[in-house]
Order: C-alpha cells, then structure tokens, then sequence
C-alpha cells in the first residue's frame, strides 16, 4: 500500500493531467459516435503509445477506454441510437426524456452515473482483485451456457409491447449469431457460398444496423416533428448539482447496478455491453414504479450508465492478475502491457506495481475528468445536434454511421450488412418487434451455443453428458436466478393481488 | 512528327516505369492483418512498423480486417490485391492449409501467396494446472490409455494448429482423448485455472503468461524453448511431434521477383531487431525466406495430412 500512496502522489504530474485530459475528451467523441467502439479507439491509439513509456501509454488507453464507454450515452440520449454496444439501455431512458425537453438533465446525470460507475470499478479492483479474480475462474462452460439463459430472459422485460413478439426478435438475432465459421466444428454455415460471410454477422455492425438506421429513416420522415419537442423546451435546465443529487438519492439502485458491473466484468467475454442491460433490467424490478421504464424512468438510466463504467476497470481485475482479457478493449490494452515486458499476475502489483497502480490511479482520475468534460462536451454535442437541421443532420449521422461500420473491420460487406439489416429492422419495428431483443439474441447466441457444445463435449465420456449442465454449484445458482428472473413477472402480480386484501384488512383493523 | 512524338513518349514512359519499379519502394505499403488488434499477428506488426519504415524508408499501414479465423481477408487479399509489392498480408500455418481442405467456400487456396517469409514459430505445448496429478507426459499418457475420452484437452478452435497437434498425440500414442475448441487462446486460460478441463493443448506463450500456476509436460519443437528450458520436447521423449502456428508475410501471386527479394531481406533484419522483445515471450524466431518459405509449407502440409484425411474420412462417415 505503500507503493500505492507514492505512485500516487508521482501521478500528480502535469503531463499526466494532459494525458489523461486529452484521452478522456478523445475517448468521448469516438464513444458519441456510432459504430466507433472503444475497442477501435484503442487499437487507432496503439502505435502511438509505444512511443511512450509504458506509463503514459497506459494511463492514455485507460483514459480513453473510460471516456468512450462514457461518451456513448451522448448519441443514446440525443438521437437515440446508442454510440456504443454498453448503452443500449441508456437510450431507452435518455431518450424519452430528451422528447421531454430533459436533454440536458439526462447528458448530467448519465455524467455522473458514469463518474460514479468508474471510481467503483477502480474500488474493486484495487481492494478486491483477488477473491474476484478466485470467482472468476469458476465460470466454466456449462455457467456461460446459463448465464446465456439468464441474459435470455431480460428479452420478458425489454419488450414492452407483446413478449412473443419480444422471443420473435431474440430468435431473429440468434440465428444472425450461427452465420459464419462454427465456432465448434469449424464449418461455414449459413455463408451461401460467399467467402465474405466467414467472418458473421459482427455484433456492432448489427447494433448500428438495428439502432440507428430506423432511426434515421425515422427523422428523415417525420423531418424536425421528431425531434421537435427536445428543441422546444430545452429551456428547462438540469444543473450539475442537481443530477448529483438526483443519483445519490437511490443509494440501492447505485450499489446495485455497480455490483452487478463488475460481476458481468469479470465473466470473460460479456462487458459493457451486457453489464448496462441486466443493471437496467434489474432497477426495473426493483422500481415501485415499473411502468415509468420507457418513458423517461431516471432510474432507468443511473443503472445502465453506472454499471457500464463499472465494467471498464471492473474487467481488469482478471486481466491484471489472471492475464485473460474480460472484454475486446482488454486485449488491446493485454496486448499492450505483454510488449512492455509486463506479465499478469501478482508480480504486477509487486515487480512493476508502480506502473499496476500507476494505472489503476489513472482510470480514477479518468473517471474524475469525466464531468467537467462531459458536462462542457455534451453540451457541445448537444447544441450541435439541435441547432443543426434534420436535413444535414440526417446525412451526416448517416454518413458517419457508414465510415464507422466501413472501419471496423475495412470491409465493405459489412457496410451492405447493416443496411440490410438497418432496413429490416426498420419493418420490424413497424411490426413491433423491438430491436433491443434482436441484439441481445446476437450477442447471447454464441455465448449461448459455445458453452452448450463446450459443455456436452465434456461429459463425452459419461452416459448422460447433458449432466454436465447442472453439475457445478455455480451452474444450480445461476439456473435459479433464471427461473426467478422468468417467474418474477407473475410472481409480483400474485403477490400484489395477494397483499391488496391484506392491507385493506390490516387498515381495518388499525386502531384509531 | 506524331509517331516521334508518341516514340519518345513511350520511351519516357518505360524509362520511368524503370526507374519506378528499382527505386521500389516509393508510396506507403499497406500490411493488412488478418486477426483483431492485440493479438500476436497485430503484435507483430507493431513492432516490425517502425523498424520496416526505417529500412524500407516509406510508411507502412497496418490495417485489420478480421473474420473467418482469417479467412476473410485472405479470400479478399487472393482475389482483390494488386501484385506491385504496396499490398502485403499476414498469414499463418496450418490455417492456410487445414481451412481450404476442410471447408467448403474458403475463398482462397494454400499456395495462392507469394510468401516473403515465415517470421516466427510458436510451439503447441501441452499443459496442466500446477497442482494436476500429472507430473509427466508418461503419467498423462499411461492415464489417457486407461481411460479413453475422459481426458479433455482444451485448444484455440477446430482444425487449428492446437486441434491438429492434439490429433497427432492421439495417434502417435495411441490415445483417445477429448478436444474441445475454444475462441481464441483468451478463454483457455480460465478453463484451465478453473479446473474445467484436464490439460490445454495451446502455444508457448501461455505458459510464460501463467507463470507457476501451470506446468508443461512437453512442447511440440524441434529444440528445448528458450522460455522453459526445463520442458522437454515430445522428440525426446519418442513421439515425433513438432508443430504449432507459423506466422509470416506474403505478397500476391505475380509479384516481381526483385520486390519479394527486397521485402524478405527487409523483414529479415527487422525480425533480428524484435527478436529481443519476442523470444522471451515464448516465440521461436524462424528466417525461412524464398524456396526455404515454400519448403515449410510442404513439409507441414505433409505433416497434417494424415490427421487431416482421417477428419473427412469421419465426416463423410457422417
């Protein structure tokens, strides 16, 4: 811990501050921007870190790690179309609240929802890395397969129309899954005899293909009426004060959404991207009032912003000690330590601590830097996005929508891919299927179908190698919460119906 | 006058076209990657930039186009890439020779490269948790024989170079034992700590990142590796295995000989220059350029085969 208070008081360099400045600001911009992921971000950063010393160019990847997962709340809340995979539930809330004239109030408190959610993720990990790096190893396939199931059931909760409608669209997305290289067996499938769809359907060109094309195609119709109403009475002003008040009045939702962060941070594999739904959907559970989730619900929204930040030093915890990365941004940043000679493991908080805590100190202050530039950047963005017509605004979105999905991976079939899929979501969604569903079933599918395969192929040599499923006691929690979280919805209206009585009862009984 | 004119024209034009092709290179080079960044092809790549922009004295841009287990930018790269020495691709075997055999509509064909070298060699090394009964491969192998399919091996995909190796074992010992594919080496190293598999079947950089939580019974390479002198190679111990990736540089088919000759001894010297940052990593160093390049391909296409016919043999069992 000694090491720890002398790195820090090193860190209180001035080319530090910019650095971290400079990295958070950049990190924001690549975040608002659809189809740019922090993964990228990243990668277009690497070699220039490696003109730098390992420090520096760690604390710069921290930075704008931090800052793009941030900055995706910005296009979530303006135009609804969530900059990054780890704020699909910010759009749900900051949205609605943006057609309410709530713009800037949703931008200050996804600010320090997000704040917040990073200096937990650096708590955990500085005090907590051992027993969490203990728990998550214990994640073995059969646990991926449930905890697949698990993310399953959110599709109940983030459908709000029909739930049929909600598995239609889960199913959809599951089938885009199984398009490509089977991940066992090795075979093509689903690739029509075009090289090209080896490489799948890519989980981010989907999300810009589902989220953001309806959307445009929405704006383009209903020209300014669709954004009409954020303009009008933007007047209304949500000060910084107030948003930190806002969040610290729910105190429960807070903890629960950062526990639940960085329990999905330390599961390799998942990230932000499933971190910001399950805290969504559980604030919803919780909430006295569910029927406010999608209108607007600022609960809604704490929980998807804090527990998506969490995931960014919360997913470092099996990284630095175990050396496996949680989600892709971390192994860009593995890769990055392995070339300067760092080893995960404990030598990493010993040996070369100073640059361990050196880093760790420096996603804190990332996390710190992030209001005062998100509250002066989002308002940028902000009157950027209002001011300008939807004639250019349109295009434009568009336009940066098609180099973003062009970059990811230099390809210009994925681009053809999530136009195609942009305007069959689109259809879709005039049929009510939501596409919120469709990218969950995407991104669960193969988590889904690994761990199932993984799993039998195990138990090859036992009579019933299905067993393996339900062996592990890890495996038996996880299945539980899975019938809970499918039975909740019932067993809340039962139990409502069974306690108004009570209480009418009780009130009678109450002497006066 | 006009056919003077267009005589001397013509005479410029190959002369430039001369002085072009010797003064090559003279634009930017692009180096596409076929894997995501951070992994070891995009490692590589990095860190050769900067040495091959000082040698070759024009910018290289490393670009990735993943997908496919590679798949995707080689079909791409086979079918699109201009043979004028200023588009270059990563590849690796056994990918390029186990995917065009074992799937349908792979796109490209093993010796569709002008390969300019195989720049490095990253062993298969068999490995256990720390405290594993199995202190030896004999101890391994006694059990696995005893006990078919139980023993489950974990490796990076199917038909890798992991996928292959652990086939080999299988009929060099006359074993059977369980494979099970996983994506990419990242999730190997929870399934191997948290006791969900018997052994991993992986490269020779794992068990340097692992450290003392794992041990290595035996490495599939020529020589002891430089990382864990202390592991013996299933040579020695009489199972003729030797294998793991290779990873290399290639150009299109039809690039100038002289433009292939240039590039190899570029990257012939920036390999040396990395190779203090990559050996102690776990990489073996290998310089098979030019006929040496081409020779490596055959003999571990040779090497492969006879797993790789038992696997289509099995299939159309099927």
């Amino acid at each position: 811990m000694e090491l720890f208070w002398k790195v820090a008081a090193e860190m209180m360099d001035p080319f530090v501050f910019l650095l971290i400045l400079g990295g958070v600001t950049a990190g924001l911009f690549v975040g608002a921007m659809p189809g740019l992921t922090a993964a990228m971000a990243l990668a277009v950063l690497l070699p220039f870190t490696f003109k730098l010393p390992p420090l520096y160019g760690l604390v710069a990847l921290g930075a704008v790690y931090m800052g793009a997962i941030y900055g995706g709340s910005f296009a979530a809340i303006l135009v609804n179309t969530p900059g990054t995979p780890s704020s699909i539930a910010t759009a749900f809330e900051g949205y609605p609240m943006a057609k309410d004239g709530r713009a800037l109030e949703a931008i200050s408190l996804a600010t320090v929802s997000s704040a917040i959610g990073g200096l937990a993720g650096v708590f955990f990990l500085l005090l907590l890395s051992p027993p969490l790096a203990r728990l998550s190893i214990q994640f073995g396939s059969a646990e991926y397969f449930w905890v697949a199931m698990l993310g399953l059931t959110l599709i109940a909760s983030l459908s709000p129309g029909s739930t049929l409608k909600g598995f239609l669209g889960g199913a959809i997305g599951m089938l885009l899954a199984a398009v490509g290289v089977a991940p066992i067996g090795g075979e093509n499938r689903f690739t029509f005899g075009m090289p090209v769809l080896q490489g799948g359907v890519e989980m981010i060109v989907a999300l810009i293909g589902f989220f953001v094309i309806p959307e445009l195609f929405n704006m383009a119709a209903h020209g300014r009426a669709a954004l009409a109403e954020v303009t009008i009475e933007s007047r209304k002003r949500g000060t910084f004060l107030g948003a930190i008040r806002t969040v610290f009045s729910m105190p429960g939702n807070l903890l629960r959404s950062c526990v639940i962060g960085e329990i999905v941070a330390i599961i390799p594999g998942a990230g932000g991207s499933i971190a910001n739904l399950v805290a969504y959907n559980e604030a919803k559970r919780a909430s006295r009032h569910p029927e406010r989730f999608g209108k607007g619900a600022v609960e809604g929204l704490v929980a998807s912003e804090s527990s998506n930040n969490v995931t960014v030093a919360g997913s470092m915890v099996p990284l630095l000690t175990l050396g496996i990365p949680g989600a892709p941004p971390d192994a860009v940043i593995l890769g990055v330590m392995l070339m300067h000679g760092l080893r995960p493991g404990l030598d990493l908080f010993t040996v070369s601590g100073d640059l361990t805590y050196g880093f760790i100190i420096s996603m804190g202050l990332a996390a710190l830097y992030m209001m005062p530039v998100g509250i002066l950047g989002g308002r940028l963005i902000y009157r950027v996005i209002v001011k300008t017509p939807h004639y250019l605004l349109v295009p434009s979105i568009g336009l940066v929508t098609i180099l973003g999905t062009y970059a990811l991976r230099n390809s210009l079939s994925d681009v053809i891919i999530m136009l195609l899929l942009g305007t069959t979501g689109f259809v879709l969604k005039e049929l009510e299927v939501e596409s919120a569903p469709i990218v969950l079933g995407l991104i669960l599918g193969g988590i889904a179908e690994m761990g199932y395969v993984q799993t039998l192929l195990r138990g090859t040599a036992l009579e019933h190698p299905w067993l393996m499923l339900f062996q592990n006691r890890l495996s038996q929690i996880i299945i539980v919460l899975t019938v809970l979280s499918l039975a909740s919805p019932y067993l809340s209206a039962w139990f409502r119906k069974f306690r108004k009585p009570l209480e009418e009862q009780l009130g009678k009984e109450t002497p006066e | 006058m006009k056919r003077a004119v267009l005589l001397a024209l013509s005479t410029l034009l190959i002369l430039t076209a001369g002085i072009a092709f010797a003064e090559y290179p003279d634009r930017p080079i692009t180096y596409i990657i076929s894997f995501n960044p951070g992994g070891e092809s995009d490692i590589t790549a990095r860190l050769q930039e900067p040495v091959l922009e000082k040698i070759l004295g024009v910018d290289i841009n490393v670009t990735h186009k993943p997908g496919g287990g590679g798949a995707v930018a080689w079909s791409e790269f086979q079918r699109t890439a201009k043979p004028d020495g200023y588009t270059l691709i990563g590849n690796n075997i056994p990918h390029i020779i186990g995917q065009p055999m074992l799937r349908k509509d792979t796109g490209y064909e093993t010796d569709g490269f002008e390969q300019i070298m195989w720049m490095h060699f990253t062993p298969n090394a068999l490995i256990v948790r720390a405290d594993s009964p199995f202190k030896t491969l004999k101890d391994f192998i006694e059990y696995a024989k005893e006990h078919p399919k139980v023993v489950t091996v974990g490796g990076s995909g199917s038909y890798s170079a992991n996928h292959l190796e652990t086939l080999r074992l299988e009929r060099e010992a006359g074993i059977k034992v369980t494979y099970i594919p996983h994506t990419g080496t990242g999730p190997l190293a929870p399934a191997i700590l948290g006791g969900h598999l018997t052994c991993l079947m992986n490269y020779s950089m794992l068990p340097v990142q692992l450290g003392d939580k794992v041990r290595t019974l035996a490495v599939a390479a020529e020589e002891r590796v430089e990382t864990m002198p202390d592991v013996p190679t299933f040579k020695e111990l009489g199972y003729d295995i030797v294998g793991g990736a290779f990873r290399g540089v290639a150009a299109p088919k039809g690039t100038p000989k002289e433009i292939i000759a240039k590039l190899a001894d570029a990257f012939t010297k920036t390999n040396k220059e990395i190779a203090g940052k990559q050996v102690p990593l776990g990489f073996v160093m290998t310089y098979a350029t030019g006929d040496d390049a081409k020779a490596l391909v055959d003999k571990m296409r040779r090497n492969y085969s006879d797993v790789i016919v038992d696997i289509i043999k099995e299939r159309e069992k099927k």
